[in-house]
């Protein structure tokens, strides 16, 4: 079984991460890192390959340091990563990097079939969650977002993942090839271990660039995005704080302004 | 203004009544379509009788129910139906309650025509003809307003967003039967199970106007923010190690990968403020505060923070405000 898993490089979460004036995020490396919920692709992704005797594919599209977002996958104990990198995807939207990432998926699945691509819930940048559904829906793949568990029967060919919705719980089944989200949930993602980080120095990372995949430059990047980030400015801070220490009489006080300010 | 009615998704739940916040996008909806009106979709095979009064309130003046065998949970048919949704009305914004199902068909619609997204919005307006949104980004730390360039829109609509007003004037909708023709991707997925979850009594979590959250603070106790949540007319919500620990089931988790809330109130107890918790409820309108540790990060957040324990503040809050209330 082949497995593509998706990642993504993002300004760790716990920087001080800010909009540039073009309202994109601003990634000036440093504090780069994997997608925390990729983890959790590659991790599904690794122990199905375990568990039926496949083969892992990292994949990313970024700028030059995101492939240290494929290379923490290698160090995880995938086979192989791919980088797609290229100036004409700056400024890509959700869509847009669906359609890149679905070129890179096809381009692999040329020499090799891909049974399933396996994706984070969302990126902790944007966190749209758009992203997994327009991958599906951009290799013609039925999708199966946002799993908190994932079986495959190799022998009847399917996928079946139970999800927790707003709602709703749901389980859904589709036959490979199929993409699947996972959520945080799913699993406890492992460590890289000393062993695992000297085999991946080994390992072939693949770079590719939009010509390499066919992608015309006008339907991704700025130039393919169907959204425009017009005005972006740090949220005013709160004002008229309180902080009061309870002295005995906290919660009467709380009761007492929240009356005031109408909030009740 | 638009020349194009305003089309929108109307979410309901299994009994047909529509979903809070459907009456938020509503009404921002006919602020934006002004005369060229407000059309619904309705996907689902539940009747929409019990809806209508609703949507006459608000002014709706045509519902499309979408007719398919094929089940609309499926987010290759919901986006086929919104598809024919939006030829049928002729609209070029269709407004959605910000979901994870609605973002799984909003991505599929995008990708088939072309259609520009935004996701988790907290206000829509209109530059001429263009539709702009607005929204908070970077766990409610920057706030941005965004140009869909594309000639149809998608915008997935926060709850809390906008108050809901019913129209000066009300309507008597239509409601018209729009065939749907699925696609063969459509048949791909199965769902081989649905459980809807109970209703709790409360309100639900995402649209409500008032959240008490429970952290590891409560030890697992939630008695108190259960009680000062019903005091409030509330919906109780916990971080993820609450859930985690089994002391509420995990549909109550708010965060970066629960669910978003953005209430009018948010009450936190026990709750430290951790990065991914306050990416799921910075966005609130006012934000209240219960911590022993003064160094808590949530302070830094907190329109009203206390410094103390929340197995006495609590209380005594709630029955304070009972006593005001006479
Ligand atoms: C990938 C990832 C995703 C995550 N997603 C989420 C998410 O979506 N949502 C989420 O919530 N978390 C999420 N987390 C976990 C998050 O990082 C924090 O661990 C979590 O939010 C902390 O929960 P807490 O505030 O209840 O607990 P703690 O951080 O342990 O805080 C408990 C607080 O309670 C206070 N306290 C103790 N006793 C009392 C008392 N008697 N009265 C008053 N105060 C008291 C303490 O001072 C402390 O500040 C995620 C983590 C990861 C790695």
């Amino acid at each position: 079984m082949r497995i593509v898993a998706c990642v993504k490089f993002v300004p760790d979460i716990q920087s001080d991460r800010q909009l540039g004036p073009d309202g994109r995020v601003v990634r000036d490396g440093g504090d780069g890192t994997l997608n925390e919920l990729d983890e959790n692709a590659v991790e599904a992704a690794l122990a199905l390959a375990e568990e039926h005797d496949g083969e892992v594919v990292v994949l990313t599209v970024g700028p030059d340091d995101a492939v240290d977002a494929v290379r923490k996958g290698l160090q995880m104990g995938a086979d192989e990563a791919v980088h797609v990198l290229d100036d004409g995807i700056a400024g890509s939207d959700a869509i847009g990097t669906a359609i890149v990432l679905a070129a890179a998926v096809r381009h692999l699945g040329a020499t090799t079939p891909v049974d399933l691509v396996v994706t984070g819930m969302a990126g902790l940048d944007g966190l749209t969650s758009l992203l997994p559904t327009a991958l599906a829906e951009a290799l013609d793949l039925p999708a199966l977002p946002l799993a908190s568990s994932l079986t495959v029967d190799p022998a009847a060919g399917t996928a079946t993942v139970v999800r927790r919705l707003d709602h709703a719980e749901e389980t859904l089944t589709a036959h490979l090839p199929a993409l699947v989200s996972v959520t945080d949930g799913i699993n406890e993602p492992r460590y890289p271990n000393f062993k695992g980080i000297m085999a991946a120095r080994k390992k072939p990372v693949t770079t590719l660039d939009l010509a390499d995949l066919g992608v015309d430059h006008a339907t991704v990047g700025a130039a393919g995005a169907r959204t425009q980030v017009l005005e972006a400015a740090p949220r005013p801070p709160r004002e008229d704080r309180v902080l009061v220490t309870d002295t005995g009489d906290a919660g009467t006080r709380l009761a007492a302004w929240l009356v005031e300010r109408k909030l009740v | 203004m638009t020349a194009t009615p305003v089309l929108v998704l109307l979410d309901h739940a299994a009994d047909g009544t529509l979903r809070t916040p459907v009456r938020e996008l509503l009404t921002l909806a006919r602020g934006l379509a002004g005369d060229a009106g407000v059309h619904g979709v309705w996907a689902g095979g539940e009747d929409v009788a019990a809806a209508v009064p609703v949507l006459a309130a608000q002014g709706v003046t045509t519902v499309h129910r979408l007719v398919t065998d094929a089940d609309v949970h499926l987010s290759s048919v919901l986006a086929d139906g919104l598809q024919a949704a939006l030829a049928a009305s002729g609209s070029a914004l269709l407004l959605l309650v910000s979901s994870f199902e609605n973002k799984e068909a909003a991505a599929r619609l995008a990708v088939r025509t072309g259609a520009g997204v935004v996701t988790d919005a907290d206000g829509v307006s209109l530059d001429g003809a263009r539709v702009v949104a607005h929204k908070t980004v970077l766990a409610g730390t920057w706030t941005t307003s965004c140009a869909v360039t594309a000639p149809t829109a998608l915008v997935l609509v926060k709850a809390n967003a906008v108050t809901a007003q019913d129209a000066a004037v009300p309507s008597a909708p239509q409601v018209v039967d729009l065939p749907v023709e699925v696609g063969a991707a459509s048949g791909r997925v199965r769902l081989v199970a649905r459980t809807e979850h109970a209703a709790s009594g409360r309100p639900d979590l995402g649209s409500a106007h008032v959240v008490v959250v429970g952290g590891r603070g409560t030890e697992g106790n939630f008695a108190a923010v259960e009680e000062l949540a019903d005091v409030l007319g509330g919906a109780v919500g916990a971080t993820r190690v609450a859930t985690d620990e089994g002391w509420i089931g995990h549909d109550a988790q708010i965060g970066q990968t629960g669910v978003t809330v953005a209430p009018r109130l948010y009450v936190g107890a026990g709750v430290s403020g951790a990065v991914h918790h306050r990416g799921g409820m910075q966005a609130s309108g006012t934000i209240v505060a219960v911590n022993s540790d003064p160094d808590a990060p949530i302070f830094e957040i907190a329109d009203f923070g206390i410094v103390g324990d929340l197995f006495t503040v609590l209380p005594q809050a709630a029955s304070e405000l009972r006593r005001l209330r006479g």
